[in-house]
């Protein structure tokens, strides 16, 4: 029973977060309410890089990624033996998709699939980054920016 | 009180009985060279095989006798036990176990596979590998994905016992194999990029209960030091050894986990291990030199109480953890006859000590690219490190470029050979270097806890990002070099017959030439291999076998290759992504002669 409990008090964390994230994301997903394939061209990409360099949330995201996603999808968001492309998933997920699946996690388990993303819905260097991690990632599925570290418009090198 | 002493005296007479059995099995099938009763093959780790059917000019005509799919798709490391006519192997999570007749084409006798929650899977750092099972005393011990470790009956595959020797939800979970020493099973723990607390923990054969356990770090008590007695290049390590090089709580999430191989010398009655990263990867974060993390460890197998301790990598700064293999071996060392401990670090430098008294007497690096440090102090045992590639220097949120090795090392987990006929060992190493950028993280049970971002390509001017390599352990030097494309995650075996066996992650199983190089025979298996190579014998014939199966951490970067266009590294852009070459899929393949 304590097991059960444990579980319930989690899951209704999980809600309580995604809910509360909801709120603080709300400016940021209106922004991207038209950013799905087929988006007007006057939308602003959620994302900056000018000369193949980026901003700082941009920059962010991509060590955000380096930390808490890079050991299952890659580098450069790439993919592995044992996680989708997210440059290739980033180009048909909307940001409140790709903030559902990252809070919540996902699983794809059968006979043939031994597959589990994590809900990161309590770690604090994923949920409170998110809008910078699917800006990185959409601006590499977008082809705006290569492989490997990003350079910085403020420029640390 | 008679009564009682001579019970008690009854009673230990038992237990040493026992013991004794479960010991004198093992070391002796750990000699025969027609079964494979240990991970490692032997005790010294030496995956040597006095097998000698095969040769050098005959293991051209070798092909694929037959072959067994283990019906799971993900990295598939270690390799099968072969004990009487019975094969065992083991697969990825979900760790399922097979019993295969060999009297009888492989007929699976029985098969085993827990139930498991899979929220481990995720939890687990680079895929979910598992290196193997372990036999001992009539039982197949298997330590699953989510930290619990199994008996099984090793003729029915029923579950005699289960334990519990760590917690998923910290971010503690298992990939080792287990090793098997008198009446105890030693078993380490995995989550270095979790801050798991590392630890050995040995287990009773009879029923899993804890007989002992001992931490990478924290206190003496529970690092089972013994502050006059405990040594560390020849002198007592002193009170608080582990303690006083972290600041405050930190050892806590530590690391130092403990997911690699371990051996065992049955005459001075020590067992060896290394410890891995201390958490985070950040080392601005963690200061002071984090010990034990990066540690060779020789302990009493009985009371766990250490004799020797060495640090290679004191502050680590690029994630060079110290698990791999250590290879016992008699050996003349600048001349010398010495019982020697071989062991090819992460770091990139091959380490000769004495493995009695652990005095340090060659450290050289096997691959020319390394380059964080120039050399290794031999009287305080402590590596020059060279600024420029120091990420602490560089600080917290400064991209550390040009740092050879990479995180994965110039050698990760993937075990060498050692051959007796010619003194030589065989390495299968990676040649790969990165960018290292580490930032501040907070801690958070269950997830990751790594803090740095890193880019991996091939050294400066080169396009090969792995090597197979003869070293000559008592001088410190490179024999040979046979470059491979992809880094060689696969373990060696050396033979009697003069050849050596090593896979590819390409998915080739090669023979090689044991004094040259010189490649004999090679076979594309159905997916790359991280496995290790086996040999064995069935009614007199002697068989080869390996496990396929590409992923691990190998498998990460896998789809789309190593970032090729980091500027002025050299003529990367040929670099071609391992996916165009293999895909997933976990295969036994066992080979002979015709």
């Amino acid at each position: 029973m304590p097991h059960r409990f444990s579980l319930l008090t989690l899951a209704v964390l999980v809600i309580a977060i995604f809910f509360v994230n909801l709120l603080l994301l709300a400016p940021n997903m209106l922004a991207h309410a038209a950013d799905k394939p087929g988006q007007a061209a006057d939308q602003k990409p959620p994302y900056t890089v000018v000369n193949g360099k980026v901003d700082l949330a941009t920059f962010n995201g991509y060590r955000r990624y380096g930390e808490s996603c890079l050991r299952c999808h890659g580098p450069d968001g790439a993919g592995s033996s044992y996680a989708p492309d997210l440059t290739e998933s980033l180009k048909h997920m909307t940001p409140d998709q790709f903030n559902e699946v990252v809070v919540n996690g996902r699983k794809n388990v059968s006979t043939s699939s031994n597959n589990v993303m994590p809900a990161f819905g309590m770690t604090e260097d994923v949920v409170n980054y998110l809008p910078d991690i699917y800006g990185y990632l959409k601006a590499r599925a977008d082809g705006a920016l290569g492989r490997g570290r990003p350079k910085r418009i403020d420029g640390d090198d | 009180m008679k009564l009682t002493y001579v019970s008690l005296m009854a009673c230990s007479a038992l237990i040493f009985a026992g013991s004794a059995l479960a010991n004198d099995e093992l070391l002796k099938l750990q000699k025969d060279p027609n079964q494979w009763a240990m991970p490692t093959g032997d005790y010294a780790n030496t995956r040597h095989t006095d097998l000698k059917q095969i040769t050098a000019s005959n293991v051209k005509d070798l092909r694929p006798a037959w072959t067994f799919s283990t019906g799971v798709l993900r990295g598939h490391e270690g390799g099968p036990l072969i004990i009487g006519d019975v094969m065992y192997v083991h697969t990825p999570f979900p760790n399922a176990v097979y019993a295969l007749d060999l009297n009888n084409n492989g007929v699976i006798l029985w098969k085993y596979e827990p139930k498991q929650d899979p929220n481990v899977i995720p939890v687990m750092c680079c895929d979910t590998v598992n290196r193997g099972v372990a036999y001992g005393d009539g039982k197949i011990i298997l330590n699953q994905a989510d930290a619990n470790v199994v008996a099984l009956d090793a003729k029915t595959g029923k579950e005699v016992w289960k334990v519990a020797n760590g917690d998923p939800k910290k971010g503690e979970t298992m990939t080792s194999a287990p090793m098997v020493v008198k009446d105890k099973v030693f078993v380490g723990i995995s989550g270095g990029e979790f801050g798991v607390l590392g630890r050995l923990t040995a287990l009773n054969l009879k029923d899993g209960s804890v007989a002992w356990k001992a931490l990478s770090v924290g206190p003496d008590d529970q690092i089972l030091f013994d502050p006059q007695k405990t040594t560390s290049m020849g002198k007592p390590v002193g009170a608080n050894s582990s303690l006083s090089t972290w600041q405050g709580d930190q050892w806590k999430t530590g690391g130092g986990a403990t997911w690699g191989w371990y051996s065992y010398d049955p005459q001075l009655n020590l067992i060896y291990y290394g410890s891995g990263n201390p958490s985070t990867w950040n080392p601005t974060q963690r200061p002071g030199d984090n010990k034990w993390s990066m540690t060779i460890f020789a302990r009493n197998p009985d009371t766990g109480v250490a004799k020797w301790v060495y640090q290679m990598t004191p502050h680590d700064e690029w994630d060079y953890d110290g698990v791999n293999e250590m290879i016992l071996a008699d050996i003349p060392v600048k001349g010398k006859p010495t019982k020697a401990l071989v062991h090819f670090d992460r770091n990139g430098f091959g380490y000769t000590l004495n493995r009695e008294t652990g005095e340090l007497l060659v450290a050289e690096k096997y691959d020319p690219a390394v380059n964080w440090a120039t050399h290794v102090d031999l009287k305080t045992g402590r590596p020059e490190v060279v600024a420029k590639y120091s990420t602490q220097s560089g600080g917290q949120d400064h991209n550390t470029k040009g740092i050879c090795p990479a995180a994965l090392g110039s050698k990760d987990q993937q075990p060498a050979a050692f051959s007796p006929e010619t003194g030589m060992f065989y390495v299968p190493t990676n040649h790969v270097c990165m960018d290292y950028e580490p930032f501040k993280v907070s801690y958070t049970a269950g997830q990751p806890f790594v803090g740095a971002t890193l880019s991996m390509f091939p050294p400066a001017g080169q396009n090969n990002l792995g090597n197979f390599i003869a070293w000559d352990a008592g001088q410190g030097k490179i024999v040979w070099s046979d470059p491979e494309p992809f880094s060689v995650w696969s373990g060696a075996l050396a033979t009697a017959g003069g050849v050596v066996f090593y896979g590819t992650l390409e998915g080739y199983l090669k023979a090689v030439d044991m004094k040259t190089g010189k490649e004999l025979y090679k076979f594309k298996t159905p997916s790359g291999i991280i496995g290790n190579v086996t040999s064995y014998t069935h009614k007199g014939k002697q068989y080869i076998a390996v496990l396929s199966g590409v992923g691990g951490w190998a498998g990460i970067g896998m789809a789309a290759g190593l970032t090729g266009d980091t500027e002025g590294l050299g003529a990367v852009g040929a670099y071609k992504a391992l996916s165009n070459y293999t895909q997933l899929g976990g295969v036994l393949t066992v080979f002979a002669l015709p």
